[in-house]
């Protein structure tokens, strides 16, 4: 075969709705080849819990063109039902964790239905509210989240056989991150995505061409919503422990920083800045007192001369065919 | 039966009567224009029909079926779309990707399916984009089918805008200003788009300032001067009417015009 059939072979696959899998499930096998010790399986597991967090609000932003500041909310629903349903409740880890993501999707369809009609930086403030509100609400009921100090969360068991171990889980949470970037991918190649794709742009031309734009809004809020929430319940379960930080609103800022800085819109992005967020602070310790400064000039220097995040502006540059 | 038809539009803004009490009927399969001065209240009465604003007073009945004040998606699922004066498009995406929002209407969407890519999925985003293709070549843009919309030229943005109504595969299609800002030949390529919707069975209402291409496509027009009806009839009738002569060149104009053909 010629190089250059080869070459157009290539493109037509570029064109596929999943091809974004490739680097992602090359990235999840090589990985531990690279890690000497246990730790790093820890970090890179973090990576994508908040990879799948920032997929989620990446649907509602990158997508739609809606922003949500309270979307750790949701995560901290997900992280109290895994720890609050098996120790008050007697509920087993993995009901929780599904029952954790469908009041996550109640709650986001609830306050979706008001809070969607509002526009930009009133959406904004809107969705900060419910931020807010729900990591007041974990810090308050204290005899069911043990409040600011926060409580402990049972060990995932599967048929009798408990989770430990960092590589386990970095395993099952890079299955978990891959099968929710193959949901995402799906969605954007479908009617629905589509729609979310012209809401973002005009939603008025949408609407004239029969696109409910206010339930395809709550639609996508409930999806990301449920993203948020599984991605709290397995921080909760990494972890073991959970204090209602996990839904606070600098949690919310920073899965928005993610998606920002990874790529509105693209998929791999949300990877890679969940990837920037988690692995800076650790990197940066060596830096002590000016740890958070270096860490911000990086976020800042990465949006002045990556406006448009990182991942559609490096592909643009290898790919060179911008317009 | 009209496809259309407005009875007593009215709307106030303020003070301002922007459209008081506006009637007419469109028959079917005919290209109905909609003319007057800057200001006579054109575009706010395709707000009116088209669902943008509710009016304060009066009934739009789409096919005998009073679809007054419903919302614009509810007007485009029974086959009424309209285009922008200013085009409104779909920026980010591509050109394809622009019309094939027009199938929205006709496609099966469920969250479920989407999130699963069903087998049916993928056969309907291949149906979709089939059609959408179709749509681009009937106005000229299938070349640029895999452009950045945001990239195209203001006559191709235009005519972008009238594929992806047509896409959507319209009953009613409201055109406002399709000429605005084109040049003679894009003009003219839009003048035989809007010929070949009649033989589509697709029934136009049209606003235009181009008075040419008013003439050349109309099968009826309706004059409108400060929220009022003014005149109707066909393209002679109307461009013969003194009413419309002085409304668009004032008393003193339509006597100099006068004088100059006489």
């Amino acid at each position: 075969m010629s190089v250059r059939a080869l070459r157009d072979r290539f493109r037509l696959l570029q064109r596929h709705r999943l091809f974004s899998l490739v680097p992602l499930a090359a990235i999840v096998l090589l990985l531990p080849l690279l890690f000497p010790s246990a730790y790093y399986y820890r970090i890179a597991a973090l990576v994508f819990i908040f990879a799948i967090a920032a997929l989620g609000l990446n649907l509602l932003m990158g997508f739609a063109g809606q922003v949500s500041l309270g979307h750790a909310g949701f995560m901290g629903v997900g992280a109290y039902a895994v720890a609050i349903g098996p120790t008050h409740l007697g509920i087993p880890p993995f009901f929780s964790f599904v029952l954790g993501a469908m009041l996550s999707a109640l709650v986001a369809f609830v306050v979706g239905r008001p809070i969607l009609r509002l526009k930009g930086h009133y959406l904004a403030v809107a969705t900060l509210g419910l931020g807010v509100l729900l990591a007041i609400v974990f810090s308050n009921e204290a005899n069911w989240t043990g409040g600011p100090d926060g409580m402990t969360v049972p060990r995932l068991t599967l048929l009798n056989w408990s989770l430990r171990g960092a590589d386990t889980w970095y395993w099952i949470l890079a299955v978990s991150f891959l099968v929710s970037a193959v949901l995402a991918l799906n969605l954007i190649d479908s009617p629905t995505g589509r729609a979310l794709r012209a809401i973002h742009d005009s939603e008025i031309a949408a609407r004239v061409l029969g696109v409910d734009v206010a339930q395809k809004k709550l639609m996508i809020f409930v999806v990301s919503a449920v993203y948020a929430s599984v991605a709290g319940s397995y921080l909760a379960l990494l972890n073991g422990y959970i204090t209602p930080e996990v839904s606070g609103f600098l949690r919310s800022i920073e899965l928005v920083a993610m998606v920002v800085l990874g790529g509105m819109g693209s998929v791999v992005g949300s990877l890679v800045g969940s990837a920037v967020l988690v692995i800076l602070p650790q990197a940066l310790t060596l830096f002590r007192d000016y740890e958070h400064m270096v860490l911000g000039l990086i976020v800042m220097s990465v949006m002045i001369f990556l406006r448009g995040g990182i991942v559609p502006r490096l592909a643009a540059a290898l790919g060179g065919r911008r317009k | 039966m009209n496809v259309l038809s407005a009875e007593r539009l009215s709307i106030a803004f303020g003070g301002v009567r922007a459209v008081d009490g506006v009637s007419f009927e469109v028959a079917p399969g005919i290209v109905f224009s909609i003319i007057g001065p800057n200001g006579a209240g054109k575009t706010t009465l395709f707000n009116l029909i088209s669902g943008i604003c509710p009016p304060d007073d009066g009934r739009v009945r789409l096919c005998g079926k009073d679809v007054t004040a419903l919302p614009p998606e509810q007007l485009a699922r029974r086959g009424l779309s309209r285009t922008f004066q200013n085009p409104q498009i779909f920026s980010h995406l591509t050109v394809i990707a622009n019309v094939m929002i027009g199938r929205h209407r006709h496609e099966a969407t469920g969250i479920v399916a989407d999130l699963l890519h069903l087998p049916a999925v993928g056969r309907q985003n291949r149906r979709t984009r089939e059609a959408a293709a179709e749509a681009l070549a009937r106005v000229g843009l299938e070349d640029m089918a895999e452009w950045p919309a945001g990239g195209l030229a203001y006559g191709d943005l235009k005519r972008l805008e009238i594929a992806r109504a047509l896409a959507s595969e319209p009953t009613v299609l409201l055109l406002d200003e399709p000429a605005a800002g084109c040049n003679a030949v894009e003009t003219r390529e839009i003048e035989d788009i809007i010929r070949g919707f009649a033989g589509d069975g697709i029934t136009v209402v049209l606003v235009e300032h181009d008075m040419r291409l008013v003439m050349n496509v109309s099968d009826h027009i309706h004059v409108l001067a400060n929220g009022r009806t003014l005149a109707e009839g066909g393209a002679a009738e109307v461009r013969s009417n003194p009413a419309v002569i002085e409304a668009y060149l004032g008393v003193r104009g339509a006597r100099e015009a006068a004088g100059a053909v006489g």
